[in-house]
């Protein structure tokens, strides 16, 4: 955990670690193709969602034809298109998201762990508190009680959401804190601030980085719920907006799969892809054994970094 | 001495996150601009009167805090009014009679609507985390018990799949599928006017009813159960006395029951209860996916109907029920492993 591995100190070398994750590398191709529909989405998209179509009782939740390769939803609109620019709403919110409860988490989790003492207590003990305070039906109280726009979204996300992180970063900056370099650079006479930014943060960015990745999943996950209980930006569609409409317009009823179906799968195609390129970064940065005395057929033998998975 | 003095540490760190609780849910429903009072209240017809009347009725016509001028400087509340007349006083003092408020939306006790919900909450959530809970740590134990083998791969890829899946979007495959398949109920607890001859009947009724949440909430929170029983078994064995058992000549299936098994049960009680925050968060999307008459249910209607009171009620029993089942699980983790209470 307190040691990173030495391969991992350039971009070359890290690259060479994390190929050989090949959960890493699924995880990283699945990311990259959200992101590239999120970006080109005009260019892919066949309909532009905002147009305004004349619709007539047959284009309602029509099956998927030529014109139409998913169908159509409860507004007579393309589900692929709207699929397609979902995609930006969700890793909008989960980029976003994310970046205030790491940032909180890291301030907290360093904070918390350099200076100790008073601070320390006070925060973690905080931490604690937030911890057990469910997070879901907090958002939701608070939403439902505040307009529901994109950013109040972000923000509510974000800000629930960094307790898990904070915990992290304050065991990784105690341990750092521990090393030689630290008294070293404190006996010549380096002031807090210089240690937390030349010795602390990066020697704790690379766990930051992981989590931040994880995070994200958490974010994109809460949004699509969120977004499905009806408590979205109506002007912003996304994924968990689109089941919403489906589910509470009659798709069940009219047993319009296809309006379904799709939404759902992209959630989890973003929520997998963060998930495997975290566990991915996770080996190449903390590799661990991953056999045992009890495995069948492999001799326990310390591979290193060689780990598959 | 050392342990009891655990426990009071524990137990007033309890009180402590339920008071933060209680005062976040007084403040955020006063603060916020969903203005209780507005928002209950906001049908044109009503009269002057009529209005002041609901006001005064709900309380809503008394400040909301005291300000202690000494005390704070910025003038935050109302001044030189009497503290036992602010609305905080009033909602600390009812709560503490057990009075959450009445709803606005069926005008009954919102105490008594949550004690029925309650109940079908837990039936459903208790069903699933058993079973959850079996299978997941099944899975974890084989995959570990097998690492890098393809059963390994296969299981680890299959509970990464499930933890990412939405829990009310695999709720609303399940019941597609299994109401246009299998003829399954579409929604609720019991089929509406349904008579029985026997109590039997009745339940195999309410069994029907529960089979689909069950189900989804199952596979939803298999998925972690699973990765953490494999993470921790893996430590667990590449321990040395996992070797030294292993040279004694002790079969493996009693190696894993009697050395190994018993040490990775630890981390798992601990995640079972930081989990509980999940499970709650799981019941407002199962609930309202198959209108199952639970909290989380509450929860969602309450915000639709901008019933505030029952928004307040849902809120505080869920947030309640997840701090004490989490003092719950710290002490039973203190009872398993003694080690902890030095720390």
């Amino acid at each position: 955990m307190s040691d990173t591995a030495v391969s991992t100190t350039s971009i070359r070398g890290f690259w060479r670690s994390f190929r050989r994750s090949r959960m890493g590398l699924i995880g990283l191709f699945m990311f990259l193709v959200v992101v590239l529909m999120a970006v080109f989405a005009p260019a892919i998209a066949p309909y532009d969602p905002k147009e305004v179509v004349r619709v007539t009782i047959d284009d309602i939740y029509a099956a998927p034809s030529a014109e139409h390769w998913l169908g159509t939803d409860d507004a007579g609109r393309d589900v692929l298109s709207n699929f397609i620019y979902g995609s930006r709403v969700s890793l909008i919110v989960g980029f976003f998201a994310s970046f205030i409860s790491i940032f909180i988490g890291s301030f907290v989790g360093i904070v918390a762990g350099f200076y100790g003492g008073r601070a320390e207590n006070i925060l973690m003990r905080f931490t604690d508190i937030m911890l057990v305070i469910p997070d879901l039906p907090l958002a939701v109280v608070i939403v439902a009680l505040t307009k529901p726009s994109l950013w109040n979204i972000i923000f509510v996300i974000g800000a629930l959401g960094w307790t898990g992180s904070a915990r992290l970063v304050r065991s990784q900056t105690l341990a750092v804190k521990q090393r030689k370099f630290v008294l070293r650079a404190r006996s010549i006479g380096a002031g807090n601030m210089h240690i937390i930014r030349y010795h602390i943060l990066p020697m704790v960015l690379p766990l930051i980085v992981v989590n931040t990745v994880l995070v994200i999943s958490l974010a994109i996950l809460n949004e699509s719920t969120l977004s499905f209980l009806g408590l979205s930006d109506p002007t912003a569609l996304s994924w968990g907006q689109m089941l919403n409409f489906a589910f509470t317009r009659g798709a069940m009823s009219a047993r319009a799969w296809w309006a379904l179906v799709m939404p759902g799968l992209g959630i989890v195609w973003a929520v997998l892809a963060c998930t495997l390129l975290g566990q991915g970064l996770e080996q190449v940065l903390n590799p661990r054994l991953e056999t045992h005395h009890l495995a069948v057929g492999v001799q326990m033998v310390d591979r290193g970094a060689e780990v598959q998975a | 001495m050392r342990q009891s003095r655990y426990l009071l540490k524990k137990i007033g760190w309890a009180l402590l996150t339920v008071l933060i609780v209680i005062l976040l849910n007084f403040f955020l429903f006063r603060i916020l601009p969903g203005d209780p009072a507005r928002a209950g209240i906001r049908d044109p017809r009503l009269t002057q009167d009529a209005v002041a009347a609901i006001r005064e009725r709900f309380g809503l016509d008394k400040p909301v805090i005291n300000c202690f001028e000494s005390l704070n400087p910025v003038k935050f509340g109302s001044c030189g009014v009497n503290p036992l007349d602010t609305q905080l006083f009033i909602y600390v003092g009812n709560l503490l009679q057990g009075e959450l408020g009445i709803s606005y939306h069926t005008n009954r006790p919102v105490l008594d609507m949550l004690k029925e919900q309650l109940w079908n909450t837990v039936l459903l959530i208790g069903a699933a985390q058993i079973l959850a809970i079996f299978f997941g740590m099944g899975l974890g134990i084989l995959a570990a018990w097998r690492a890098r083998t393809t059963i390994d791969y296969t299981a680890l890829l299959a509970s990464l799949t499930f933890w990412s899946l939405p829990t009310f979007w695999l709720g609303i495959i399940l019941l597609f599928w299994g109401s246009n398949q299998f003829g399954l109920p579409t929604g609720g607890k019991a089929t509406p006017g349904g008579n029985f001859a026997t109590v039997w009947q009745e339940w195999a009724d309410v069994g029907r009813h529960l089979l689909l949440p069950t189900l989804t909430y199952t596979i939803v929170f298999l998925g972690e159960y699973m990765l953490i029983m494999r993470s921790t078994l893996l430590d667990v064995l590449s321990e040395d006395y996992i070797l030294t058992a292993k040279a004694k000549g002790l079969r493996t299936v009693q190696i894993l029951k009697d050395h190994a098994l018993q040490n990775a049960m630890l981390p798992m009680v601990t995640i079972i209860a930081l989990n509980l925050g999940f499970t709650v968060a799981g019941a407002i999307q199962i609930e309202t996916v198959f209108s199952w008459p639970g909290l989380g249910g509450a929860i969602f209607e309450a915000v639709g109907r901008k019933d505030y009171p029952m928004l307040q009620g849902a809120f505080l029993l869920i947030a309640v029920s997840v701090i004490f089942a989490n003092l719950i699980a710290d002490l039973l983790y203190s009872y398993l492993d003694p080690r902890v209470q030095a720390g």
